[in-house]
């Protein structure tokens, strides 16, 4: 029997906040500084009991709180973790003192804000996953933006100002729809309890229209194709430890949202959707592919990546089988800690050049060769070679996608080529060839020292990890994920066993529309 | 004695652990037997664990050593687990066995290299995935090696990633060709393990014979398509060959190890390992039988008229891999295995022995600038010679016994394919010999490269002796009528189908016919009678310029497939995005902001208030309807 120790999810969520505040009062950029990363680490630290104190093949809910918060309306402080969400708390936990430590090194601009910002960042996101209160999860989905809004709109690139508007307005009206979605909801069910409403049974035509708008929230934040255009201005103008983040986990909570929500709260309506959902899927497993292929700006090239990658993952979700989503759960983790990686070495080189266009690379594999060779590994993880970490979730998710549709595995295995494609050409027209600026030679740039390469190693031991031993991970995923599977399926048939009639739709929607 | 077989892993993983971390501080000389002597250590093992197999009763000869539980999620299950059988030992036996002496070759051939840590890496590492690739028991771990093969193939390739020249352009552009090249075969593998595991439920080897069963031939044939896709990209068959030549561009003990001893026959030894599958299709079995001759075909049509010496010996290789690849078609997988094993030792050995020149000619390989070498590089020349008699089918050398078995399948089996073979067969003979006389034989047509042409050192000579030696001995391990090999695969393969005494005997007179045809017409074009062969490319011009322009592959893929979907891809990202999508989003938030104009005055313009007030308006409207319609 696991040891339980009381608050525990609070006290991870809540210690970044307390960090952030402590940020603050301290007076100094270097104690700012180090502050904040200390926090972080204390965080990851702390967040490690969710692992050793794991109960393992429980499928349900593990380090449960649960207090009223809000008793008219039923509305609950209610946490927990479960397989699905356990790994995107850990990989949040892992990648903030990384995304620091960057930012301790490389960040001298109003520090105590910044710091304090990227503290917040830390709570709402993993309140996100931990909360099981609809109310409360909208809090901390909301609560995730505005930090990332001003990190981006201050600490970042020349377009900033235009990007940060475009990435909050654009991220915005999703939310305006969620909460339209959430009263939808609780209008019909009576309740913001996540998993009593994974049980609930609603009329089809509330799930239709709750379930769009959930969907859409999330097709934004994900984000899925064509809803994709804010990420690439939102990548290439925020600081480097901004994209990190973005990319690895801020990403995630529109995929996590589909997961957690859509898809099974709304069997029903899921079920009826998820063909396009699916073909919105490879449309960017593709699409983002070709787009990456033509960047000139590395940046931008990794965020056009993302859109493929999360179209995998997206994928998985829809096809709502046992690999499909455990394959999702873990590519999840696989793409927040590849495309980390990648925003972390392009920033590197960028910090040196202050330039990410591709053109004023060239030959990098004879002057900086350890930074080099990294920068192969990580590319090929995000690549999806055997061994290492995206393969096992790619593979996976075609796999589940082949039993939901054939086609949109074969779609999506054409994207493995693609892959392969656009990271080669970035390898190739930064790494090899000959050094013909003189700023690349070895004189002039120097490789990795000791510093970065303690942000670099752990995420390239992880690739191995996950790549070689995905059953550490899957062991803790699977039982939820067949629960959650076991459940749809009984509601699914429950309610074909009821069958909503279609003038009945009609005559709700009529209703609704008075 | 079979849980030792970790130590083949460990070897070579070992090898280039100590390399990466400690190798800058070592010579070349250090590193570079660090890494030889990680493989000698393996390819001990390997043979231990063949006679292991030997001591065991021919029905048990199927051993699984599970490591680990890989992937497991609800049904499905890839274990990372090793088998060793009759055909894993022999491959890792060929693998371990020429992988060492090209890697002692090495030794000497990159002795002037600066960055000889990485070369060596790189060397152990394609080991350690070629025995992952080989060895693994089941689908999955045989992609992992698969892939790593095809990694390591890149970087070799592009080794010399900062330079370029008029016949490869940027290396490093050949290894990148290589690797996408390959990817386009793994989009088969890929599919074909997904439809395996979904039809079969497993993805084991040993558990494909049962499941096979109730596997609808329709599904066999696809399966098996998807798998042959797969083996065109790593064995360079048609339509995905086109980037072996390209390879040629990597150091050449790469060539002659993986680019033509062990990684491009992985497709071979993959379509034997799944042979469970290809009994239940005759159709896919007959159009990998053609893929396989008409590459052969295509290819040797080409090599013949290459002046590049490694050209020629790759688009040999394209031919010869077409050979295994047929048999393999034709389920004649013992042939298959047979060839796969004899062409490793010769066409390494011409490698190594073309190698020998270049190390001693600076890079030049151009048969045009060669000529009358063999006085000055005895060892080089005989051991060459050796390696083209091979090649070419010359009676009693191994393959002349490993191609004659796979021509007299095709004779028993297919005549039109048989027909194919012999054409190609002959010109095999012309083009290794025509290989031998102009760089060998005759006079020296650039003096002064001629004047600095030394003998290589006993490093690179003794591997070439040994292999030389193998060249020549090596069809005893499958003699016709005793069929040693053949019978040690049974286990793996089934019985052998018997070959009627006359289409043998048939077989074996027409083979050595053509053989020692090719090599006499070699002979008279491009040294005696030399006059001849201007006048026959004179009279073959219109198909001489074909064949020289490589029949124009290349161009037709850039034509067809790559700028169409470059300009695509380009139209995507400088129009449909930014102007179309982009363009959408844009008007859509500047018709918003004309319409917040009007209530603009009710804002402060902070946009964290907006967050704020939707919290709000969450709270009132809940307590809108919690009041007033509940």
């Amino acid at each position: 029997m696991a040891l339980s120790i009381p608050y525990l999810l609070t006290i991870i969520t809540f210690l970044p906040l307390a960090g952030a505040a402590i940020v603050t009062l301290v007076p100094g950029d270097g104690a700012k500084k180090w502050l904040a990363l200390a926090t972080t680490l204390v965080t990851f630290l702390v967040s490690l009991l969710l692992w050793t104190n794991w109960q393992d093949g429980y499928a349900g809910m593990q380090f449960v709180e649960d207090v009223v918060w809000f008793a008219p309306l039923g509305i609950r402080y209610a946490l927990g973790v479960d397989g699905v969400s356990l790994f995107l708390v850990l990989l949040t936990t892992f990648l903030m003192p990384i995304a620091v430590f960057y930012s301790v090194l490389y960040v001298e601009h109003r520090v105590g804000a910044y710091m304090a910002l990227m503290l917040l960042l830390e709570t709402a996101m993993i309140g996100v996953f931990v909360a099981l209160d609809l109310v409360l999860f909208f809090v901390f989905f909301e609560a995730s933006l505005i930090p990332m809004y001003f990190l981006i709109g201050e600490w970042g690139g020349k377009n900033r100002v235009y990007a940060a508007v475009k990435f909050f307005l654009y991220t915005f009206a999703g939310s305006a729809l969620m909460v339209v979605a959430i009263l939808i909801v609780y209008f019909s069910t009576g309740t913001f309890d996540i998993l009593a409403l994974q049980k609930a049974q609603m009329p089809l035509a509330v799930q239709t229209w709750a379930f769009l708008a959930f969907s859409l929230a999330f097709a934004v934040k994900t984000p899925l194709f064509p809803f994709h255009t804010w990420l690439p201005d939102a990548h290439v103008q925020a600081p480097t430890a901004g994209s990190i983040i973005l990319a690895g986990v801020l990403l995630k909570m529109g995929t996590y949202g589909f997961l957690r929500l859509a898809m099974p709260v709304f069997p029903q309506a899921a079920e009826q959707f998820g063909p396009l959902l699916a073909t919105l899927a490879v449309i960017g497993i593709l699409y983002g592919a070709l787009v990456a292929l033509m960047q000139k700006d590395i940046k931008s090239l990794v965020a056009y990546s993302s859109v493929a990658h999360l179209g995998y993952v997206m994928l998985g979700i829809v096809a709502m089988n046992a690999q499909g989503v455990s394959g999702s759960i873990l590519q999840m983790v696989n793409h927040g800690l590849s495309t980390g990686a990648l925003f972390l070495m392009v920033g590197l080189l960028y910090e040196r050049r202050h330039t990410r266009m591709l053109d004023e690379f060239g030959g990098l594999w004879a002057s900086v060769p350890v930074y080099t060779g990294l920068f192969l590994v990580v590319a090929m993880s995000s690549a999806g070679l055997p061994g290492l970490n995206g393969f096992v979730g790619e593979f996976t998710i075609m796999l589940g996608a082949y039993n939901y549709m054939p086609i949109f595995a074969v779609l999506a295995a054409a994207g493995v080529i693609l892959a392969a494609w656009y990271l080669l050409t970035a390898f190739r027209k930064m790494a090899q060839g000959e050094i013909t600026n003189p700023a690349n030679d070895r004189a002039h740039l120097k490789d990795l020292n000791g510093k970065e390469l303690a942000m670099v190693i752990p995420l390239v031991i992880l690739f191995f990890v996950i790549g070689l031993f995905p059953n550490l991970f899957f062991d803790k995923i699977n039982p939820s994920v067949e629960a959650m599977l076991e459940t749809r399926a009984a509601i699914l048939q429950q309610a074909t066993a009821e069958q909503t009639p279609a003038f009945e739709l009609a005559e709700i929607m009529a209703t609704e529309a008075q | 004695m079979f849980d030792s077989v970790w130590l083949l892993f460990a070897f070579p993983a070992l090898g280039a652990l100590i390399i990466l971390f400690a190798g800058r501080w070592m010579s070349q000389k250090v590193v570079g037997w660090i890494a030889s002597l990680a493989v000698v250590g393996s390819f001990v093992i390997s043979v231990l664990l063949w006679l292991g197999l030997l001591a065991l009763p021919a029905e048990e000869r199927s051993v699984t050593v599970h490591w680990w539980d890989w992937i497991t999620i609800a049904d499905f299950h890839a274990p990372a687990a090793v088998l060793i059988d009759p055909l894993s030992v022999v491959m890792a036996m060929v693998v371990t066995g020429v992988g060492a002496l090209i890697h002692i070759y090495s030794i000497g051939y990159m002795d002037h290299e600066p960055r000889y840590q990485r070369y060596f890496f790189y060397l152990n590492f394609f080991i350690l995935a070629m025995l992952t690739l080989v060895m693994s028991n089941n689908f999955l771990g045989m992609f992992v090696g698969w892939e790593g093969v095809g990694l390591a193939s890149f970087l070799l390739i592009g080794f010399w990633f900062d330079k370029r020249d008029d016949l490869y352009g940027w290396y490093a552009d050949c290894g990148k060709k290589a690797f996408i090249v390959n990817r386009v075969g793994d989009f088969g593998m890929i599919l074909a393990m997904i439809i395996v595991w979904s039809t079969l439920g497993t993805v084991v080897f040993t558990e494909l014979n049962e499941a096979a069963h109730h596997l609808a031939p329709a599904t066999a044939t696809l399966i098996c398509l998807l798998l042959l896709l797969g083996a065109t990209g790593k064995s360079a068959q048609i339509p995905l060959y086109v980037w072996l030549p390209d390879a040629m561009a990597g150091p050449t003990p790469v060539s002659a190890l993986i680019h033509a001893a062990t990684m491009v026959t992985a497709g071979v030894y993959m379509i034997i390992r799944t042979n469970a599958l290809w009994h239940l299709t005759v159709d896919a079995g007959l159009v990998t039988a053609w893929i396989g001759m008409l590459t052969a075909l295509l290819a040797a049509s080409i090599a013949i008229v290459q002046t590049d010496l490694k050209k020629i010996l790759a688009y040999s290789t394209v031919s010869q891999l077409g050979f295994m690849i047929a048999a393999a078609g034709l389920a004649a997988y013992g042939a298959a295995l047979f060839h796969l094993v004899t062409h490793a030792f010769f066409k390494a050995l011409l490698f190594l022995a073309a190698g020998s020149v270049m190390h001693a000619t600076h890079g030049v390989l151009d048969i045009n600038r060669l000529g009358g070498l063999r006085e000055k590089m005895p060892t080089t020349y005989r051991t060459f010679l050796v390696g083209a008699a091979a090649l070419a089918g010359i009676p009693l050398l191994s393959g002349f016994f490993s191609k004659d078995a796979i021509l007299v399948v095709e004779l028993q089996k297919n005549l039109a394919l048989y027909l194919v073979g012999i054409v190609t067969a002959l010109l095999t003979a012309i083009y290794s010999f025509r290989a031998v006389f102009v760089t060998f034989h005759g006079q020296p047509r650039d003096p002064h490269l001629y004047d600095h042409v030394h003998e290589s050192g006993p490093i690179m000579t003794v591997p070439l002796w040994i292999l030389a030696a193998l060249s020549i001995v090596g069809g005893v391990i499958n003699l016709p009528f005793v069929l040693t090999l053949e019978h040690w695969l049974e286990p793996v393969i089934g019985e052998h189908e018997k070959i009627p005494l006359v289409l043998e005997l048939l077989g074996i007179t027409i083979s050595i016919v053509v053989a020692v045809l090719g090599v006499l017409t070699a002979r008279a074009l491009y040294l005696t009678q030399e006059g001849w062969a201007k006048q026959l490319a004179q009279s073959f011009a219109i198909l001489r310029r074909p064949a020289e322009n490589k029949w124009w592959v290349d161009e037709i893929y850039d034509v067809l497939i790559v700028r169409p979907l470059k300009g695509l891809a380009d139209w995507f990202a400088a129009f449909f995005d930014p102007k179309v999508i982009d363009g959408a989003v844009n008007g859509v938030g500047a018709a918003l902001n004309d319409a917040g104009e009007a209530v603009r005055k009710l804002q402060n313009g902070a946009i964290p208030a907006y967050a704020l007030s939707i919290l709000v308006g969450v709270v009132a409207v809940l307590f809108y309807f919690l009041f007033f319609v509940g």
